[in-house]
This record gives C-alpha cells, sequence and structure tokens, in this order.
C-alpha cells in the first residue's frame, strides 16, 4: 500500500472512540467562524477543542462556533481554560455536559496567568473527581513522567503534557521526558501546547506520541488554512517516521554509494 | 398573588427582574436564546434541560447561562 493508505490503517483509540486523524485543533484565536471552519476542514481534525463561556444576553443572536462546527461531524471536546481550581473546572465541565451531552473532556487546570503551567495538585485531585463522576478525562499536565503517572493513575483517558507553554510556539522542549511520558503510559499521549511550526509537529510525532493538540500555531499563522494542512501533513510525517523506525545515528559520515568497483 | 409580581434574579451576572411564574424555558427564550444550545445552572446546580420548563425562577435565583465558543 502506498502511504496513504498506511495512515488510514493507523488508528488510535480514546475512551473507546477511534480516530484516524491524530491532530486536535483549538477553536481559539481565529479573526472569524469562517476562517476557523475552513482551518479545521483543512487539517482533517476529527476532534476540536472549545470553551463554556456566558451566553452574550445583550446580543442572543450573535453567530454561533455550533453555525460553523457541526458538532455531529466533529467530536466537541470542551475544556476549562481560565479555572484555576479543582472546583471551577469541575463546574465548568458539568456544565459542558449539559451543553453537548458529552462526557469526553480535556481537564486543564492553570496555577498561574503568567506561566499558563498547570497546577497539577489541583489537576490531579480534579481529575479523580471527574472521572468519579463519570467523566472521560483528557488531562493537560506537565511534561513531567511521574505526574502523567499520577493522571493516570487517577483515571484520566489521555494524559497531554504540555510540549512548551500555551501560546509559546516554542517547539518540544523537552523531548527526554516527553518520550519517558510515552513509554510508561498505558493510555494515549498527546503533545499539547507549545506546538509552533509544522516540524515541532513532527518531532512530537516522532517521540511516538499518539497525537498533537494545537490552536495557536495555526490561528496566529499568517494563513491559518494554509498551515492547518502543513500541521496535518507533519502529524502524519511524524507518525509514519516514528512507525518506520529512524535509523541510528553516527558520530561520522558514511557513504551512500558502495565502495567497491569505484573506477 | 397579583399578576404583576416580580422575581428579582440575576443572569450572568446581571441583575433582572422576571414575572413570577415564569419557567426556566421561558426565561431563556425570553433572552432571545435557544434552550436546546445551552446549559443553564441555578444557584450553582446544574439545571438538566429535560426540566428547564418544569422549574420556575425564584426570587433570589442567580443563574449562569453558557454554550461553547472557541477556544484552545
Amino acid at each position: 500500500m502506498n502511504a496513504h493508505g498506511s495512515i488510514a490503517a493507523d488508528t488510535w483509540t480514546v475512551a473507546g472512540r477511534t480516530f484516524t486523524s491524530r491532530l486536535i485543533v483549538g477553536t481559539g484565536k481565529y479573526k472569524s467562524l469562517e476562517e476557523n471552519a475552513a482551518a479545521v476542514a483543512a487539517s482533517g481534525a476529527e476532534i476540536v477543542t472549545v470553551a463554556v463561556r456566558r451566553v452574550n444576553v445583550s446580543d442572543p443572536k450573535a453567530p454561533m462556533l455550533t453555525d460553523y462546527i457541526d458538532p455531529n461531524e466533529v467530536v466537541y471536546l470542551p475544556n476549562t481554560a481560565g479555572c484555576f481550581t479543582a472546583e471551577e473546572a469541575i463546574r465548568t465541565l458539568r456544565l459542558a455536559r449539559e451543553a453537548g451531552g458529552w462526557k469526553l473532556v480535556k481537564l486543564e487546570v492553570l496555577a498561574e496567568a503568567k506561566t499558563l503551567y498547570p497546577d497539577m495538585i489541583e489537576t490531579i485531585r480534579a481529575t479523580e473527581l471527574l472521572s468519579n463522576e463519570g467523566f472521560e478525562v483528557m488531562v493537560y499536565c506537565t511534561d513531567d513522567p511521574i505526574m502523567a503517572k499520577r493522571c493516570e493513575d487517577a483515571g484520566a483517558v489521555a494524559v497531554m503534557p504540555l510540549g512548551a507553554p500555551i501560546g509559546s510556539g516554542l517547539g518540544v522542549q523537552n523531548p527526554v521526558t516527553i518520550r519517558l511520558i510515552v513509554e510508561g503510559a498505558k493510555v494515549p499521549v498527546l503533545v499539547d501546547a507549545g506546538v509552533g511550526t509544522a516540524s515541532d509537529a513532527a518531532a512530537a510525532m516522532e517521540l511516538g506520541c499518539d497525537g498533537v493538540l494545537m490552536n495557536t500555531a495555526i490561528a496566529e499563522a499568517k494563513d491559518p488554512v494554509l498551515m492547518a494542512g502543513a500541521m496535518k501533513s507533519a502529524v502524519e510525517a511524524g507518525r509514519l517516521a516514528y512507525r518506520a523506525g529512524r535509523m541510528a545515528k553516527r558520530r561520522y559520515a558514511d557513504p551512500s554509494s558502495p565502495l567497491a568497483g569505484l573506477i | 398573588m397579583s399578576e404583576t409580581e416580580t422575581h428579582s434574579i440575576a443572569v450572568n451576572g446581571e441583575h433582572r427582574r422576571v414575572a413570577a411564574g415564569t419557567t426556566i424555558a421561558l426565561l431563556v427564550q425570553e433572552l432571545g436564546l435557544d434552550p436546546a444550545r445551552v446549559a443553564v445552572e441555578r444557584n450553582l446546580a446544574v439545571v438538566p434541560r429535560s426540566t428547564l420548563a418544569q422549574v420556575q425562577v425564584e426570587d433570589g435565583d442567580d443563574y449562569e447561562i453558557v454554550h461553547f465558543v472557541g477556544g484552545g
């Protein structure tokens, strides 16, 4: 089979749901809902993250995300962005479950506004409480193998270590610890946050991650729709390279043409 | 109970007055919203969508009405 055939056969499963695309995209920061929808389509993503916010009571007829991105066609993954305690996150996700009827959620409990770094103590506490309430929790966490394991023990259906701070676009800063998380996890591992450009996404996939979640790298590109396509290709390329198994690194050159028969 | 009796409530942090006897479903509709596309929290407890038409608004209630928006 050709490469595309191989990609189609290579699925991943979270909480009993199987997906072909390994790219999850956010829906924030876009110039318009039209551009957002076009970028999601170009990314090939089967899951999009969404936030839960107050309706605008003064403008109830304002266009809604669901008018542009159909929740029947793409899985909505509600997040807890902006929540700084377990209780805030749980309150948000209970509302999300009622609004959408979905149990699969993305938990992020942040420690501070400056770094948007996850508060792992609160994150693990919330993971346990939400799992006990029947939620299927994909957990945004630090790139620390022990913390990722603790999330898994608390009931996470996927662990999603940050590649770099949210919105920074710095790429995977700790490939060693991301690889350790992948090796130790019994649930899917997705790099969430920090991807800046296509090579960052490919690098994350080459570490053996099951997927990559990104928002700003696409939304803040000069041409978000073009970048969405680039990310789709990068995630697929990185995945194929991981499956193919890269060559060993050498300290010196090794000729590709035979030395025998040289004139 | 007079027909003009009203209840004082808060919706998404803003004070409002509604006629006594108003159900939450009616409140949501009066705000111009589609009950099928929002979630309602009343005094910190989620109100199941299936019961919005049964639950009456009480004086002093604090509502949060949310929906999905773009996010990462």
